[in-house]
């Protein structure tokens, strides 16, 4: 593997409160290259509070700390504002977990993934158009001309989605961060938006993060998966090597998944062990 | 003074089971509710009309007057009919324009209210104007720096607006401005000296003064409205400030924010267009509001700084008794209520698109 | 004494207070209002907010005790004096001492706003309580009526109804109330919906309750501390407005020493003797801003969940 396009070592996300300070994640580290990597772990295991803080956005009271914290050569905890605005969207961009929520209500959606262009490229307003365009096709949608013109809540969530990949893909960034992209969506469209994320992602050689809930999704997405448990990184293996992990809290994972040729029998109870919190990977 | 406008107030009109096309029904649900909320205006005034306590009979005809005098003035008037066929009657004038005649003009108690209602139009568009204009920005950039001292200073100017007595402030500022500073003009719309100078074409005499190219009058019109409005715009600021410090908050917290600055969007397009262009929609009803309570605030700082406005007519009215012209002044006052509240849904419906 | 008061003794209130497994009712409400207490305490404006409405109303509860005069004496050679040790804020146009008609005016203050919100809430409470939780078209004509009060700017509404039942004190908080009422039906029905739909309301009503038992005991004590909030607030707007009707005359007659209408008196010598207009607009100003801080603390710990909105 050539260098790293990421590199996080010893990541921490802090947020005092009153009675004390609240550790989101506690130090973790990995790196990433153009490839797929996935974030397993369950709510509140700092997951997501991971994947903004490589791009800076963890709001107010939230403190975010690394040994390093490197994107491409580029320090990311040194880099100024302005540089962090140019590195957002055009380097590494971010689809979210509801396109309900995150997409601007009160724009059309064809001008919300123009301005994402417009905003890195100094290009006249129809070329921005005509990317966006292009780009909506990119995501299988039929009619992009009405989709343009659309408002937020005219759109399906699938389809939201679709709108929110092409948003964050149409600069051409060489990261993107899919925040549990698809746990708002249908189970029959959840497949659909994987697929043209998968594609998509391929095509253009990028590095992706994918940040979900759900154990077998990643294993069959990605090519390495790290397991997150209480802002720790209990294990990292590859997808492929997935059952035959070692740790005991990925063990314990595996070993709750219901399965098709199943006996039938109680699925066992995950065991947490309090040690785990001290000694991550 | 703040009123909660209920978006679904056309579902409590029993419209629903109609099968009617739904922009149809909009507009015709639209209609019953402010026809029911006009008609019920004019029942609440006709109601303070008939429990004031002088007898209009005797009013007219005098204490001494014989039985058969009073009972042929009584029916004159219509007193003799059932109640619900003289608010019948009472609705009827209405529609037509008669208010009665007031007392102490001798005109038309609609001839009066048009003559005197631009006077306050003027003087609370230009409040308004100066706090929509500052009050907006300044809830912007409180919500922006929650907590620090920008937000501070906004929070104690807003406090002040909702605890200082209008009619007070006004006079304060003519005894600072005018009195010791001798910044602006006294009370007043205009220096005598111009006094009939100007036919009224609108009369709001900043248009009228510029239409017919008087610019003297103009300046002058404009230096006796000033600290009017200024007291007045303070009012609006408070309360336009305070409500978009609550917006913004509101709505800086939403993912689509992160979304935008995920994008790399600049943090001045993120805060002015992404999350201001949310907050339009709440505050068009905000600033609409404000604006008809400045059509009330209006009442004392017109006696305070003596602007010959529908405010100083109804209290003029009101000192001598002269009921016709107070109930007449009332009506308009809450019909221009339900105008801009109407008004103020119609644009609610065109700035959000989730509404149309 | 019971036992758990002298468990309470034993191991001191606070724990008692905090305690989080609360043993009655009792502890559970005291508890509540105790947790309530401490992040009320910790709003510094809040309690200046608390700080004056307690002044105000102890100035006006000892008013003849803390006046250094008679506020109606009135003694003309002494007339429109400025500051002094024996006039501390001056005497208006017939020599009356400013500061003890501020201090007696507390009185009419408090006797308004108390007598207002004494009025006015339990009206909107009920009619709010009832177009909620009945609905259907009882909801549709109770909404309707609010509605069109509402259509009146409050103050010209007021002015009407006292042109109409006369000028004077009682008159005024009349008219004041009739027109405060309808936003806290508003509020007390928005309440309501939510509240009625709730799972507990579905069991009381399986246990067989009466919809005036549910709506009395189960719903009316869930609004109030959402209507408490509102009616604070509300403290100053009609301190405001009762000022307002003061100073155009139709409120407290002469001469009764109303802080509005001691404005309007002192409005005719302004230039000169800029005091005696210029002291009863401050205590105005101080008492609504009192009752706008406290609104706002008691907003922050009872209803947190309306924000900063007016």
């Amino acid at each position: 593997m050539a260098a790293p396009l990421l590199t996080v070592e010893d990541l921490r996300v802090d947020f005092p409160t009153r009675k004390g300070l609240v550790q989101a994640v506690r130090g973790i580290s990995f790196s990433l290259g153009r490839e797929k990597l996935g974030i397993v772990g369950e709510s509140g295991s700092g997951k997501s509070m991971t994947g903004r803080s490589i791009l800076r956005l963890v709001s107010a009271p939230g403190q975010v700390t690394a040994k390093r914290l490197e994107f491409d050569g580029i320090d990311l905890q040194r880099a100024s504002e302005a540089q962090m605005r140019d590195i957002r969207g055009e380097r590494i961009s971010m689809v979210m977990q509801d396109p309900k929520f995150s997409l601007n209500p009160v724009m059309r959606v064809g001008e919300q993934i123009a301005e994402a262009y417009r905003t890195h490229q100094k290009v006249p307003r129809d070329e921005a158009r005509r990317r966006a365009l292009d780009m909506l096709a990119a995501v299988r949608i039929r009619d992009p001309e009405r989709v343009y013109r659309a408002y937020p809540h005219e759109v399906s969530g699938g389809m939201g989605q679709r709108i929110m990949i092409a948003m964050m893909l149409i600069p051409d960034p060489d990261l993107l961060i899919a925040d549990e992209p698809t746990s708002a969506l249908d189970v029959t469209v959840q497949l659909q938006v994987l697929a043209i994320l998968d594609d998509l992602v391929t095509q253009r050689g990028m590095g992706l993060i994918f940040i979900s809930h759900d154990l077998n999704l990643v294993a069959s997405f990605c090519d390495r998966v790290v397991i997150m448990y209480a802002g720790r990184i209990m294990e990292i293996c590859d997808a492929k090597n997935l059952a035959a992990a070692q740790h005991p809290y990925t063990r314990g994972l595996l070993s709750c998944l219901p399965k098709i040729d199943g006996d039938g029998s109680d699925l066992p109870v995950l065991r947490r062990d309090p040690a785990w919190l001290e000694h991550g990977l | 003074m703040t009123i909660k406008v209920d978006r679904e107030s056309g579902a409590g009109t029993g419209l629903s089971g109609l099968s009617l096309p739904r922009p149809l029904r909009v507009i015709l649900s639209v209609i019953v509710t402010v026809g029911l909320t006009f008609l019920g205006l004019l029942f609440v005034t006709f109601i303070i009309g008939r429990v004031v306590p002088i007898d209009p009979v005797l009013a007219i005809v005098g204490d001494r007057a014989p039985e058969h005098v009073i009972e042929r003035v009584r029916q004159e008037l219509g007193l003799d009919l059932p109640l619900y066929e003289q608010f019948a009657i009472y609705v009827w004038n209405v529609l037509q324009g008669d208010l009665g005649n007031s007392v102490l003009t001798a005109n038309p108690v609609l001839e009066d209210i048009k003559r005197v209602f631009p006077a306050t139009l003027e003087l609370a568009t230009v409040a308004t104007l100066l706090g929509v204009l500052l009050g907006v920005p300044m809830g912007v950039l409180a919500a922006v720096y929650q907590g620090r001292w920008p937000d501070q200073v906004i929070r104690v100017v807003g406090l002040l607006g909702y605890s200082i007595p209008v009619f007070w402030l006004g006079l304060m500022g003519l005894l600072l401005f005018y009195a010791t500073l001798d910044w602006v003009p006294g009370p007043g719309r205009l220096n005598f000296v111009y006094d009939g100078f100007i036919d009224p074409v609108t009369g709001v005499m900043l248009i009228d003064a510029a239409m017919a190219g008087e610019w003297d009058i103009f300046w002058n019109a404009a230096s006796h409205l000033i600290l009017p409005a200024s007291i007045l715009g303070y009012f609006s600021l408070a309360y336009i400030s305070r409500m978009t410090r609550s917006f913004m908050l509101e709505q800086l917290s939403q993912e689509y924010i992160t979304t935008a600055r995920v994008k790399g969007v600049k943090e001045w397009r993120v805060i002015w267009v992404h999350a201001l262009g949310n907050v339009r929609v709440p505050l068009v009803t905000v600033i609409a509001l404000s604006y008809a309570n400045l059509l009330e605030g209006s009442v004392l700082t017109e006696i305070v700084f003596a602007w010959p406005g529908l405010g100083f007519y109804l209290t003029q009215s009101l000192l001598n008794a002269d009921m016709n012209a107070v109930l007449g002044a009332t009506m308009v006052v809450g019909a221009v209520f339900i105008g801009i509240n109407l008004l103020s849904d119609v644009l609610y419906r065109v700035l959000d698109p989730r509404a149309r | 004494m019971t036992s758990q008061a002298q468990q309470a003794e034993s191991e001191g209130l606070r724990p008692w207070l905090l305690s989080s497994s609360p043993k009655s009712r009792g502890q559970a409400r005291l508890g509540r209002a105790y947790i309530g207490w401490l992040a009320f305490r910790s709003n510094a404006l809040a309690m200046i907010g608390l700080g004056i409405v307690v002044t105000l109303v102890v100035v006006a509860i000892f008013a003849p005790l803390i006046a250094p005069y008679d506020p109606n004496a009135q003694i003309l050679a002494d007339r429109l004096q400025f500051f002094s040790a024996q006039h501390w804020f001056g005497t208006d146009e017939l020599g009356r001492d400013i500061l003890s008609r501020i201090i007696h005016g507390a009185r009419l203050t408090l006797y308004i706003v108390v007598l207002v919100a004494v009025i006015a809430a339990p009206i909107g409470l009920l009619v709010g309580t009832t177009a909620g939780y009945l609905g259907g078209w009882v909801d549709a004509v109770l909404m309707r009526i609010t509605d069109i009060f509402l259509a009146f700017p409050k103050l010209v509404l007021a002015l009407a109804l006292v042109s109409a039942l006369g000028p004077g004190i009682e008159n005024a908080i009349i008219a004041i109330a009739i027109t405060s009422w309808p936003p806290y039906a508003r509020i007390a029905r928005a309440e309501t919906i939510t509240i009625r739909n709730s799972d507990f309301i579905s069991a009381v009503r399986l246990q067989g309750a009466g919809r005036l038992r549910i709506i009395w005991s189960h719903i009316v004590p869930l609004c109030t501390s959402s209507l408490i909030v509102r009616v604070t607030l509300d403290m100053a707007g009609i301190i405001l407005i009762a000022a307002g009707l003061g100073f155009l005359g139709l409120g407290a007659q002469p001469p009764l020493p109303e802080w509005g209408a001691m404005i309007s008196s002192g409005r005719k010598v302004l230039l000169d003797q800029w005091w005696v207009a210029t002291v009863p607009g401050i205590a105005i100003f101080i008492v609504s801003l009192g009752f706008n801080l406290l609104g706002d603390g008691l907003r922050d710990v009872l209803d947190p969940k309306s924000g900063g909105q007016g």
